[in-house]
């Protein structure tokens, strides 16, 4: 089961190992990752196996929101299901 | 497989355009819950609404959780009450309190099926029941009524129109400290559907299964900023680029009603595609209607506009869909939309305007506040109009008007929350009474020689 991180904000030193290393705490493995910086603008966006995950998908949500709150940035994480609904015909 | 591009535009759709599932609705038939008395069958129907959707807030929040997509409002409709009361219809109110009591319990905001179906006659059970409708909707804050008054097939029920006018204006004077609330939870239909999910006119159809869950997926914002992103295409184009936004927002809305249809042990019955304002900036369907080129909402050239919008939001939902139904089009309701309150509050749009409006998209003269001295025939006669439009035409058309009490024009009213707030409008002073008080029946209409 994957699902979609999105990271933004404000680029800073360390995002990406923080947001990582709070994601393998819970078990969640990630497939791919690209990032960009556009005028110091962040964007990652990750491809996550949440399968072995210690938490719900609901709750890594909330989490990851909260955690993106701590850090100044804005965290999204949702089921693939979504992307592949809205985007593909 | 999605791009990273697809993943942002989602993201910018829910954050900075409005886009959300408007409401997940369970739609739940009462039929077994009839029993030889009022009082043991309000028990039963507590019993069943309590049981049956339990669960349908916890699963609304757990899916807006998983896949970034606000779900607005948990609802449930049920079916027509006054057919489980038939045999007691003087004591229906029991079963409205039983089931306020029960959106109370289950934490939901509204639930629709105070209804009646009189399209072609109405029984002597009907009549009572639907005197009864000014008193529970005082009594209840949940509670939603709608009453058929006609339809294609059979015609208009004139007698019913009549006591329409005068339930609205009782509706609206026994809620007189809340500038008239109760007339804006009852709708008046012609062609009323059976899976509609949207409030305040929803009802169970008696053609459904027994548990369904009905989505209605919105998403005013996203198709304005699609049309933003295109100032000078032509309306071939804007007509594309609302066919494949819709299209999206319809996926959304398909995969969320399926995945809850399937967590709460429902059939998964319809996406209802309809565009729904809110009062909030940049959820507006007039504004829509301004970004098309009309400089304010109601000027000439709105008919046409509305027309477009709402039949290429049907072309592209239809594709993304393997169930629509319910209304499914554009919501024109003056008090729920900011584009469509400061157009009133102008006086740029009128209830002339909004009936021609009415011909073209769903559902009809929604949320619009009128001075509380219009006469019960006059709304009686707007509700003829409205339901001649949708007998002809052979669609759905409502009325849910608020005949203000103590208030005229020049007043306005506020309901708060998604119900909104609205200018007094004017209405045409002459007596259309001779007309209402004829009664009978409007006949069908003929469906050949089309002019």
């Amino acid at each position: 089961m994957r699902a979609v991180v999105t990271v933004t904000g404000k680029d800073q030193k360390g995002i990406i190992a923080k947001v990582s290393a709070f994601l393998a705490e819970r078990g969640v493995n990630i497939e791919d990752i690209s990032q960009t910086i556009l005028s110091e603008y962040f964007a990652m966006i990750m491809i996550v196996d949440f399968s072995d995950a210690t938490t719900e998908l609901s709750v890594l949500a909330e989490e990851c929101a909260a955690l993106g709150k701590q850090i100044g940035m804005s965290i999204y994480v949702q089921h693939e299901d979504i992307f592949n609904a809205m985007h593909n015909v | 497989m999605f791009s990273n591009n697809d993943v942002l535009e989602t993201i910018a759709m829910v954050q900075e355009e409005h886009l959300d599932i408007r409401t997940i609705t369970m739609g739940l038939s009462l039929l077994s819950c009839i029993r030889d008395s009022a009082e043991e069958t309000a028990r039963k129907v507590y019993d069943l609404v309590c049981t049956k959707a339990e669960n349908i807030v916890k699963t609304a929040s757990d899916l807006s959780r998983e896949y970034g997509i606000p779900i607005v409002n948990k609802r449930v409709s049920v079916t027509p009450v006054s057919m489980l009361c038939a045999a007691f219809p003087e004591k229906a109110p029991l079963i409205g309190k039983a089931l306020d009591d029960a959106a109370a319990t289950l934490g939901i905001d509204f639930l629709g099926g105070y209804s009646a179906l009189v399209h072609k006659a109405t029984a002597e059970y009907e009549r009572i029941f639907i005197r009864t409708i000014p008193e529970v909707l005082a009594t209840t804050k949940r509670l939603c009524a709608s009453v058929n008054v006609g339809s294609t097939k059979s015609g208009i029920n004139m007698e019913a129109v009549k006591m329409m006018g005068e339930v609205f204006k009782e509706a609206a004077f026994l809620t007189k400290e809340a500038d008239g609330i109760g007339a804006a939870k009852l709708v008046a239909f012609c062609n009323a559907v059976e899976d509609n999910p949207f409030m305040a006119g929803a009802f169970h159809g008696v053609g459904e299964a027994d548990v369904v869950v009905n989505v209605g997926v919105s998403g005013p914002g996203v198709v304005k900023h699609a049309l933003e992103q295109i100032p000078d295409a032509d309306l071939t184009e804007a007509a594309e680029m609302i066919k494949r936004t819709a299209f999206k927002i319809t996926r959304a809305g398909q995969l969320v009603a399926r995945q809850a249809a399937k967590r709460l042990n429902a059939q998964f019955g319809i996406v209802d595609l309809s565009l729904a304002p809110t009062p909030a900036m940049g959820d507006s369907v007039a504004q829509i209607l301004e970004e098309l080129g009309i400089e304010t909402v109601g000027g000439h050239g709105t008919t046409a506009a509305l027309a477009m919008l709402n039949d290429a939001v049907k072309k592209g939902g239809v594709m993304a869909s393997s169930r629509v139904g319910g209304l499914s089009g554009a919501f024109i309701p003056v008090s729920e939309d900011i584009g469509m309150i400061r157009a009133a509050e102008a006086g740029k749009i009128t209830l002339d305007k909004l009936e021609a409006m009415t011909c073209v998209c769903s559902v009809g003269l929604d949320m619009i506040a009128i001075p509380g001295d219009t006469p019960a025939t006059t709304i009686a006669a707007m509700i003829a109009d409205e339901a001649a439009i949708g007998r002809i035409n052979n669609k759905t058309t409502a009325v849910r008007i608020i005949p203000a009490p103590n208030k005229t024009v020049g007043d306005s009213v506020n309901f708060g929350g998604l119900l909104g707030r609205a200018p007094i409008m004017p209405v045409h002073n002459c007596d259309s009474s001779r007309l209402i008080l004829r009664g009978g029946n409007i006949p069908a209409p003929i469906h050949s020689f089309k002019n």
